[in-house]
């Protein structure tokens, strides 16, 4: 079989499962072509050599009940892996190799997939273009020098690369859904609650979240009824009832309840977005769902209540690393002096702008004026998405104001860079589910995305109204391996 | 409001980021359009709204207090900063 890598998880999970493939076959198929897709910068860290070795393994004694027999997976370089380096994109932890394990991998190699190594990202998952990684600019496989978005670029670019057949990200303020619309795949932030927390590497607790995101909505329901699980290890997992995700996948979205909100059509929004949304709206009707026009008055003030509320955590999260325990250390005068070289050689700009904007809205005298006033705000949002949830089941809306723009584009204006997660953050704010759906093209042939949010712990709904739209809207990702010489 | 260099010195303080004249231009620079950006939030009258902390609302759990990570010392002493077979040694960080 020539083309293991264009198969879907799906596929190759069947191809196993029926012996028409072997694990070897397969993960050998997506090393070949990582190997051959090194511009793409989709990698840290390879870990090829053992992959083989445990596919191997898998195929002498494989077994076959398992959700993921033997397919070989990168994942996020956020995610704790046990003896492989786990970097965050940042210079700050370039040489820590973790001696445990995050539940959500784990519970992803329990199910018999195999690492195939570790992916790039935004350092410490801050950024929506993945330039600010200590590891350089990804590409997105869509085009040569456009960003594939971030956080999660690498594992945007790896699975709509066909490096890897899923992914896992995490997405705080829209680190899964914007690369996902950006490379023209699907991807899902769950429930606040709904993934462990526990060996990512923390950016902003209230908000954070793991997910996974994949060539279709089959493969990344199946992805998340594996790594959502209740957690002990982390005191925010919350302990409700899971669905089998992609078993109880279904098409029928017949009477559903779907509201679109007027505040997310934005001032400067490209006609192209519009027209998506306007497309989405039609697909979802055909699918004989029923549309609400609702009102989330606060949406506006979404996002600049995130970047008081993300930094003020970030700036407490990432006090940890201060060159003495782990990580990197710089040489000082004196302890301070150490402390003060070693996180200004350590963090990249991006992450030294958002410690001391976190800083400054904890600090003596603008914490009521800026921290807890964002959080009265955070409320007043999750009581817009509570209002309405007493009429619509989920929520459509475009998943990002713009295509994928160009390298370098946006780097230094930090404002406009932030303005991509302005249809993101708000679900992120009010802990709700959230899924990014490749619904068209813009004029230069980029992808575009469509977001469907549900209500607190509903994953299935948002799934099942992604499957049935995904099948009226027939989406194929224009990709030419440019980057394959 | 706007921020002066002086506040950039005082936050890099706090932050323990040492930040020379040149980066402190460019961050007044940066946190300033940040700043006004975020002042959008006066615009709403929060007064009578009660902070939103935690949107999980759980409380937390009990569990027995049980040691469930045995012998697993030398795996902690590999991220030791300095190669010392029984320590983890580290720079001294209290006078």
């Amino acid at each position: 079989m020539s083309d293991i890598t264009k198969q879907s998880l799906s596929e190759l999970v069947k191809n196993i499962k029926e012996k028409k493939l072997s694990s070897k076959e397969v993960t050998k198929a997506f090393i070949d072509r990582s190997e051959k897709s090194k511009e793409l910068n989709a990698y840290i860290s390879e870990d090829y050599s053992s992959a083989l070795e445990k596919a191997k393994k898998f195929d002498e004694k494989p077994n076959l009940d398992l959700k993921l027999p033997g397919i070989p997976m990168a994942v996020k370089d956020l995610f704790c892996t046990k003896n492989i380096r786990t970097t965050a994109g940042s210079k700050i932890l370039n040489n820590f190799v973790p001696t445990y394990e995050s539940t959500v991998t784990q519970n992803i190699w329990n199910e018999g997939a195999i690492l195939l190594g570790k992916l790039n990202c935004d350092e410490f998952a801050m950024g929506s273009s993945n330039e600010t990684s200590f590891f350089g600019n990804v590409q997105n496989p869509i085009d040569k020098n456009l960003v594939p978005g971030g956080s999660s670029g690498g594992s945007a670019s790896a699975v709509a690369g066909q490096l890897t057949p899923i992914t896992i990200g995490t997405d705080t303020g829209g680190s899964i859904r914007q690369p996902a619309s950006f490379t023209g795949i699907v991807g899902l932030k769950p429930t606040y609650g709904s993934c462990s927390r526990y060996g990512i590497v923390a950016f902003a607790s209230s908000l954070d979240q793991a997910g996974p995101m994949a060539q279709n909505v089959k493969d990344c329901a199946l992805l998340q009824e594996i790594i959502s699980t209740y957690d002990s290890k982390d005191s925010t997992s919350v302990d409700f009832k899971r669905n089998e995700y992609s078993k109880d996948l279904t098409k029928n979205i017949k009477g559903k309840k779907i509201g679109i909100p007027k505040e997310y059509r934005v001032d400067g929004m490209p006609k192209e977005i519009e027209e998506l949304w306007q497309k989405g709206i039609q697909y979802a009707k055909d699918c004989g769902a029923e549309i609400i026009d609702i009102t989330l008055p606060h949406t506006s003030y979404a996002l600049p209540a995130y970047y008081i509320v993300a930094p003020a955590e970030a700036s407490s999260n990432l006090a940890r690393y201060d060159g003495v325990k782990y990580g990197f250390r710089a040489q000082g005068e004196n302890l301070i002096d150490m402390y003060e070289k070693t996180r200004s050689e350590g963090f990249g700009a991006e992450v030294q702008r958002r410690i001391m904007i976190g800083t400054y809205v904890l600090s003596s005298g603008y914490y009521d004026a800026y921290y807890l006033k964002a959080q009265r705000v955070r409320k007043l949002i999750k009581n817009d998405f509570d209002e309405v949830y007493k009429k619509v089941d989920a929520i459509l809306t475009p998943s990002t104001p713009s295509s994928a723009f160009k390298i370098g584009e946006k780097k230094d204006d930090p404002v406009s860079m932030y303005l991509n997660d302005i249809f993101t953050v708000p679900v992120n704010l009010a802990g709700l589910p959230g899924i990014s759906i490749p619904a068209g093209h813009d004029l230069k042939g980029y992808p575009l995305g469509l977001q469907i949010i549900g209500k607190a712990f509903d994953e299935q709904n948002i799934l099942n109204i992604a499957y049935a739209m995904e099948e009226k809207i027939g989406f194929k990702n224009k990709i030419n391996d440019w980057w394959i010489k | 409001m706007s921020i002066d260099l002086k506040t950039i010195k005082h936050i890099s303080k706090l932050s323990r980021i040492s930040v020379d004249d040149q980066k402190a231009e460019k961050l007044a620079g940066d946190l300033n359009s940040i700043f006004k950006f975020i002042e959008k939030l006066n615009e709403l009258n929060t007064d009578k709204v009660k902070p939103l902390t935690s949107v999980a609302e759980t409380t937390l759990k009990l569990r027995h207090d049980e040691v469930k990570s045995k012998d697993i010392r030398n795996e902690i002493i590999k991220n030791s900063p300095q190669d010392n077979e029984d320590y983890f040694v580290v720079p001294k960080v209290i006078e």
